[in-house]
């Protein structure tokens, strides 16, 4: 480890955590419907879409709302990946993807996921990228969003029915956060070298004499969105470790701005909603202390190099630069990496599969922990309520008295559906994995022998449930096993949470609001900080402890002791 | 349950419509016309020729230029064999090796041992040996670069303080001391050379 390592965190969660502040209270204005610039072309789209903006839904119809938008999605973006052959933009003549791999990436961009069975270069056309995969990083992120913004208004005030209008919600997402930023951020990435045209890929002469084919596309502006909306599919198969997605060091001090900062804005946000911010900031606090010590930890895992190599005769200095870009080094490797999966971000600068076992497991654990560091944008909120309401739980268990959060009894509905979303989670992650590597597809489908091919399958689910999408990239993920099952797994970590979160919303929103007495146990100070992460640590990461021990752990002890497989 | 179909069905064929075909084409548009060197992939031109991409590293093997970083990438041949296409750009990726994978340790061993015989005894910089991310990687470390520096002013009859220059000259460092790394471009660094001697 180096001080400018360290420095170099400092600087990154800085640059977003100041900006979450003035973003966050920007929001929270948007979510009040203060935000209006652009009240004519929001008035146009409700008229073309027959939506009435007035129309104001209860939790279940904002929920059957919200499926059915992602239904109609799903079977477009199906429809595009099969037929992408027929349709325009398709310089390079790619054929038309396989039913289970379309299934899987329709799975995948529909949930926010962005995982990638598939390489780009070769398996997916300009147009479908364009037409198919950004729109959706458009619509699942603000998707996310607007459930946020349901779940902040039910604890606005008592008694109320409704949480909102889903369309409306969107439609101001997306036209008042999402595309603006996105917009001004294509240009920077343009102007830093992503290219961003319809031609074919060019074949040069090299300097040395050869050839060589360049891949290239439109990709600018999904790269833009890639990153702000957490989504996190790359345009190439290398992710943001290719020198298109990811030219330089200050791209990737950039990137990593774009997909941290609405995930941190939205705890903001939700303190200026409800009119307590040090209740939004304690939610901060306890995101961004698990996502820097998680920084940390894995930038010491990857500076402190593989013992292996150091012992083969490479120098130990900067550290394992195995799958690591040279103009990023290891701590703007590491930084980007965590952050990606502190969010639920599938992208990667470097090849998680190829860290060393603990640099490799602080990202799988920080998915483990239900991505709520800061998570996706919009689930990594509601997902740190539905940690709050079970920390309040848990306190009030202790003393004896009816939890409440932000004056909301949370009683046992709450809590149920809470635990529910938790542990479908777990279900899917240890079942999925479990399985699979009782299969012989499975087993096939590792790249690794050892306790690294048990890791291999473990992060593959486990960023398939948790909606992330990164990969240990030797999992040969596109069998039929893994693109049905990992699909499966990634509707079911969206919606078997989204569902229940818009349920304990509805149900909080009708009950009456309590005013503060001195027996209501605080929940904006230090201490609940430390409950909360507490909870999460336990309900969410110590249900991996065992996989997590058998995989990279055992790997990490392995490796000290000069073991290969 | 059916009241949402209409909504739903034309919120998405709108947004498809707006933001994947109209917003991505006025945005290509724009940038053809005011960066167009960025939009078409930073390409180099030497002699009216393109020689390459300023950004994407390209093979060079021998004593007369500078080596780039191994390359994991893959294809395969006209009878279907796997083969290594190091710095084919229209592929990408890593090798995806993992931390004990004894694959990796064996090609990392005979890259260290060919690395000591073309340049000399001394210490081997991690990135000349392991492979990069993307595969594409264009740059090397300043080490790197400077370990390499002298072979090179030999096989092609330059002053070695010269090269070294040229290394020197070319490099980029970290900003700030804090943000990136101190590295070389090996395409921009053999571009040079080349204009300096020929092969």
């Amino acid at each position: 480890m180096t001080t400018y390592g360290i420095l170099y965190i400092g600087l990154a969660l800085i640059l977003v955590l100041g900006s979450a502040f003035p973003l966050g209270a920007y929001m929270a204005r948007l979510f009040e419907g203060k935000i209006r610039l652009l009240a004519p072309v929001e008035t146009g789209i409700y008229r073309i879409c027959g939506i009435d903006p007035a129309r104001q839904m209860g939790w279940a119809s904002y929920a059957i709302a919200l499926l059915m938008l992602s239904v109609v999605h799903f079977g477009l973006l199906y429809a595009i990946l099969r037929l992408q052959y027929y349709l325009p933009f398709n310089p390079q003549h790619i054929a038309g993807m396989a039913p289970m791999l379309a299934f899987n990436t329709a799975a995948s961009f529909t949930t926010n996921t962005n995982w990638q069975a598939y390489a780009p270069e070769s398996m997916i056309s300009n147009g479908a990228q364009m037409f198919g995969l950004v729109v959706h990083m458009f619509i699942s992120a603000a998707a996310g969003i607007a459930v946020a913004a349901a779940l902040m208004r039910a604890f606005v005030s008592g008694g109320l029915k409704t949480l909102g209008n889903v369309y409306v919600d969107i439609v101001r997402i997306t036209l008042y956060l999402l595309l603006p930023v996105a917009l001004v951020a294509a240009v920077v990435l343009l102007i830093a070298g992503i290219p961003m045209t319809f031609d074919a890929f060019p074949t040069v002469h090299t300097l040395a004499g050869g050839t060589q084919t360049i891949g290239r596309g439109p990709l600018a502006l999904q790269e833009a969105i890639k990153e702000l909306g957490t989504n996190g599919g790359g345009f190439f198969n290398a992710n943001s470790s290719h020198p298109f997605e990811n030219p330089n060091a200050l791209t990737n001090l950039f990137e990593i701005w774009l997909l941290l900062v609405i995930g941190f804005a939205l705890p903001i946000a939700f303190g200026h909603m409800v009119g307590r911010k040090r209740e939004g900031i304690a939610l901060f606090a306890a995101m961004a202390l698990i996502l820097g010590l998680a920084m940390v930890g894995d930038y010491a895992a990857e500076a402190a190099n593989n013992p292996i190599l150091v012992h083969a005769g490479v120098m130990a200095k900067p550290g394992n630069m195995v799958g690591k870009e040279m103009r990023f080094g290891i701590a703007q490797s590491t930084t980007f990496n965590t952050a990606a999966t502190g969010t639920s971000t599938g992208a990667v600068n470097s090849v998680t599969d190829s860290y060393t076992p603990l640099g490799g497991l602080i990202p799988m654990f920080l998915m483990q922990l239900d991505e709520v560091a800061p998570g996706g944008v919009g689930s990594g909120l509601y997902g740190m309520v539905l940690f709050a309401l079970l920390a309040v739980f848990v306190a009030g268990l202790m003393v004896g008295r009816t939890p409440e959060y932000l004056g909301k009894k949370v009683q046992s509905r709450e809590i149920k559906l809470a635990m529910l979303a938790v542990l479908i989670q777990t279900m899917f992650i240890l079942a999925g994995a479990g399985f699979s590597l009782l299969t012989k597809s499975g087993l096939g489908s590792l790249d690794n022998a050892g306790p690294h091919g048990l890791t291999e399958m473990l992060y593959g689910w486990t960023s398939a449930t948790e909606n992330n999408g990164s990969a240990f990239a030797g999992l040969s993920a596109n069998t039929p096993l893994l693109d049905y099952g990992l699909g499966l797994a990634m509707l079911f970590g969206r919606f078997a949470v989204l569902i229940p979160v818009l349920a304990i919303a509805g149900s909080l929103a009708l009950k009456p609001k309590l005013p503060q007495s001195t027996g209501t146990f605080p929940t904006d100070g230090p201490l609940f900080v430390g409950l909360l992460i507490g909870v999460i640590i336990i309900l969410g990461g110590l249900q991996f402890m065992p996989a997590d021990t058998l995989g990279p752990l055992a790997e990490h002890y392995l490796m000290l002791a000069g073991k290969t497989f | 349950m059916l009241r949402e179909i209409r909504p739903a069905l034309s919120l998405v064929l709108l947004f498809t419509l707006i933001l994947g075909v109209a917003l991505p084409a006025a945005f290509t548009g724009l940038a053809q016309a005011v960066f167009p060197f960025q939009a078409n992939g930073s390409l180099l031109e030497r002699n009216g020729q393109i020689i390459g991409s300023a950004l994407i590293g390209q093979n060079f093997a021998g004593p007369t230029w500078f080596t780039p970083r191994p390359s994991a990438l893959s294809g395969t041949d006209a009878k279907g064999k796997t083969i290594a296409t190091p710095y084919d750009a229209s592929e990408s990726g890593g090798s995806s090796s993992g931390p004990t994978n004894a694959g990796m340790f064996g090609n990392v061993k005979s890259r260290i041992a060919a690395y000591l015989k073309a340049y000399g005894p001394g210490p081997v910089p991690d990135d000349a040996v392991t492979t990069s991310g993307s595969g594409l990687d264009p740059d090397i470390s300043l080490e790197n670069a400077l370990r390499q520096a002298p072979a090179i002013a030999i096989a092609r009859k330059l002053p070695p303080a010269t090269v070294t220059a040229l290394v020197n000259r070319l490099a980029a460092h970290r900003l700030l001391g804090v943000i990136g790394t101190d590295h070389v471009n090996v395409l921009k660094l053999n571009l040079a050379l080349s204009r300096m001697s020929a092969p």
